[in-house]
């Protein structure tokens, strides 16, 4: 498959449905480019007229906005503004529930207004419509799958539903932490944490955050972004059960269930 | 032998009535200059507007306020807390008429009026006296939780000496009021049988061996307990982390309604950038008139009155109750940050402040505006009270802010305290100077080349489906 930039799409007359957010993360992290295929290969079986905006796209500022750079954040944002709506976007899917966040609450007022998903609730849509089938022997059947709510897409814009609803098709067995949805436990990647290390103190968060969903005794740990993914994966080689347990996008987990790996 | 009795006390009553009368005034007055110079604190505040959504604003407070709905998230202490929530606003209609008595030296003057105490007036007092029971019982529960179960939230850094104690006060006071309140009803009942309820009647056999003066003298005892108890608790709520009991309305109808995720856009640094991007703006050009006098002082927070109004009302309503900080990930982790302890330093200082402001006014004129008579006292919220460690130990996860039973939100505290030593001081741990840098050079907060964004596509192109 190829996936096309919106220059390239735009050369030759066309313009997207769908732009894909795709995220620094998505972008630049080994890891995190898995879960960025697996978004790509389901819009592209679905049928989803999508882009990317390829290096066109920069950094959304979100980290530098929550370590208190609001300079380089806005500068970031009238960039990145200029370059959605020199391109004329109204649509935009996001891998990430920061870049998610802040394009959906914070781009507005700066002159950014589009209808901005994240890739769970998108995927939830292309099920709920029929354009994305889940059929034949299933993976993940019976399997222990607890989902770890990403602070950007749960608390901070109420999204608790569509990412259980696509865990759902799975026809495995959810069981929840503890703490979940309102009262997840953040991973400790947020606020710039990811990029620095942690103050001292007696435990990490995500060793924290992994211990409560390894006691829901999981194959399968599921998230919704590449910030938790890496977090949550430290956290399961910390206590030594990297063998027995899987930490897995969702976006990765229904295109595999899709037969799209 | 009633009416005599009322009869011959009438110089008594003259001088109760006029004590009565003067302790009346005294608490108003003591009541209101502090709320005055609380309502002056929080508007050192910067201005934001909280009018709008108005509909949307009154069903939240009704909600989160007067529904308690976030208190019940944690059924126990939800309850126990309605329980003294309800009985404190229900007793409160007898206040009514302790005042009327106080004042013009009658005995339950309702009781006529309302039928008796065979009729409404008893089914009333009936029913105050078993909420006052149920006040008393969780005021007990609440006791043992704080100083006997240690559960983990009322124990941590913060709550020094002066936060313990202050709940514990509470909590006896109203047991002491109460209490009275039953005491009150039991002697008086006994003296005067149309004014025995069911609930203190069964108080009376404690007072049986009392002659008629000694069951007045109790009777009279317990009355200027109750209302002196309830003059002195109305003041002491608002130098204590107990003036949520009023402050609950009034910033929940004020607290934010955008999704929490959102952290406002700051209007003077958009300003600069639209500059900077114009292309048709000289950069060197100077301002049009007027216009400079709209940037702010600082970027950011460093001390109380950098906050907005907003933030300094939440300073005053909050409990100390720990919610916030019993589901802080860096407060869980054992990190030194703790989000009620940013809420408590707010306040502290904020006090701190408004006193010294208030001595200089004094000082110099009666009417000069707020704050133009103090020079400051070389310190700040930022440093003094909260340190850099604790503000980069935030994920700003939110967590607090969904938690926080009053809609307070110390995450926006912390992450504009973060603003100022960002961007007034440039003060920032290492690796996230370099994370600016990234961004700043490569448009992505690691160090790779913004040419290298697509390249995770490349290994999708040879894949044929
Ligand atoms: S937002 Fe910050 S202070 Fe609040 S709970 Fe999360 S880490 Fe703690
Ligand atoms: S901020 Fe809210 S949750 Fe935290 S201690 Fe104060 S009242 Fe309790």
């Amino acid at each position: 498959m190829k996936v096309q930039t919106i220059a390239e799409m735009t050369a030759t007359g066309k313009s997207p449905d769908v732009l894909f957010w795709v995220g620094c993360a998505g972008s630049f992290d080994d890891r995190a480019q898995q879960i960025t295929k697996a978004i790509a290969r389901i819009l592209d079986h679905a049928g989803v007229n999508f882009a990317v905006l390829g290096g066109e796209e920069s950094c959304t500022g979100d980290p530098a906005k929550r370590a208190g750079n609001e300079f380089l954040f806005q500068m970031q944002a009238a960039q990145n503004i200029a370059v959605l709506n020199g391109y004329g976007i109204k649509r935009i899917v996001t891998g990430c529930p920061h870049c998610f966040n802040v394009l959906r609450n914070e781009y507005p007022e700066l002159g950014g207004d589009y209808q901005v998903m994240h890739h769970t609730q998108f995927i939830q849509e292309l099920i709920a419509d029929g354009r994305l089938r889940i059929e034949g022997e299933q993976p993940f059947k019976g399997k222990r799958i607890t989902f770890h709510d990403p602070c950007y897409l749960g608390r901070a814009n109420g999204e608790y539903t569509a990412p259980r609803a696509a865990l759902q098709q799975l026809d495995a067995e959810l069981v929840e932490m503890r703490r979940c949805k309102k009262k997840g436990l953040c991973c400790g990647a947020g606020g710039a944490q990811m990029f620095k290390d942690a103050e001292p103190g007696t435990a990490e968060v995500n060793h924290l955050r992994s211990k409560e969903a390894l006691d829901t005794q999981p194959k399968i740990i599921a998230t919704g972004c590449p910030f938790c993914n890496t977090m949550m994966t430290d956290g399961v080689k910390h206590h030594g059960a990297e063998s027995k347990v899987d930490v897995k996008d969702i976006a990765e987990l229904i295109a595999d269930a899709a037969n799209l790996i | 032998m009633k009416s005599s009795s009322r009869g011959a006390n009438k110089h008594q009553m003259a001088l109760s009535q006029y004590v009565f009368f003067l302790l009346l005034v005294a608490t108003a007055s003591v009541f209101t200059r502090r709320i005055l110079a609380v309502r002056r604190n929080i508007l050192l505040g910067r201005d934001i507007d909280r009018s709008d959504r108005k509909g949307e604003r009154w069903a939240n407070m009704a909600r989160v306020a007067l529904g308690q709905s976030k208190m019940v998230v944690r059924p126990v202490s939800g309850i126990l807390h309605i329980i003294v929530y309800v009985g404190f606003i229900v007793i409160n209609l007898e206040m009514l008429e302790i005042v009327i008595d106080g004042m013009f030296g009658t005995h339950r003057v309702f009781a006529d009026l309302l039928g008796g105490s065979q009729g409404l007036y008893g089914l009333m007092i009936g029913a105050f006296e078993w909420l006052a029971l149920g006040v008393l019982l969780a005021c007990v529960v609440f006791l043992i939780r704080r100083n006997v179960l240690r559960i983990a939230r009322f124990h941590s850094a913060e709550m020094k000496p002066w936060p313990k104690s202050d709940a514990n006060i509470i909590l006896v006071t109203e047991i002491v009021l109460m209490s009275a309140f039953l005491l009150m009803n039991a002697s008086d009942g006994l003296m005067h049988e149309e004014f025995a309820f069911a609930l203190s009647s069964s108080l009376q056999p404690l007072l049986a061996g009392f002659s008629e003066a000694g069951l007045h003298l109790i009777e009279r005892g317990a009355w200027w307990l109750h209302i002196v108890g309830v003059m002195a608790f109305l003041i002491y709520i608002t130098y204590s982390k107990h003036f949520h009991i009023l402050l609950a309305f009034p910033n929940t109808w004020y607290a934010r309604l955008e999704p929490m995720g959102q952290m406002d856009n700051m209007a003077a640094v958009k300003k600069e950038v639209d500059l900077m991007m114009d292309p048709n703006v000289d950069p060197y050009a100077a301002p049009p008139e007027g216009e400079q006098a709209e940037a702010p002082a600082a970027f950011g927070a460093r001390d109380v009155q950098d906050l907005t109004w907003k933030q300094l009302m939440e300073a005053y309503s909050c409990t100390e109750c720990g919610r916030c900080t019993s589901v802080c990930p860096a407060s869980l982790s054992g990190k030194k940050l703790s989000p009620r302890k940013v809420m408590m330093d707010t306040r502290d200082r904020l006090e701190e402040v408004g006193k010294a402001i208030g001595k200089a006014d004094k000082a110099v004129s009666k009417d000069g505006a707020a704050c133009a008579n103090w020079g400051g006292d070389g310190k700040s919220l930022l440093g003094d009270y909260i340190s850099e460690e604790e503000l980069w130990a935030c994920t700003t996860c939110q967590a607090c802010v969904e938690a926080c039973p009053l809609n307070i939100e110390p995450m926006g505290i912390i992450l504009d305290l973060r603003r100022n030593l960002i961007m007034e001081d440039s003060k920032a741990p290492d690796p996230i100077t370099s994370m600016f840098n990234n961004v700043e050079n490569n448009g992505a907060p690691w160090a790779f080349p913004a040419a290298d964004r697509g390249k995770w596509a490349d290994s999708l192109d040879s894949e044929t489906n």
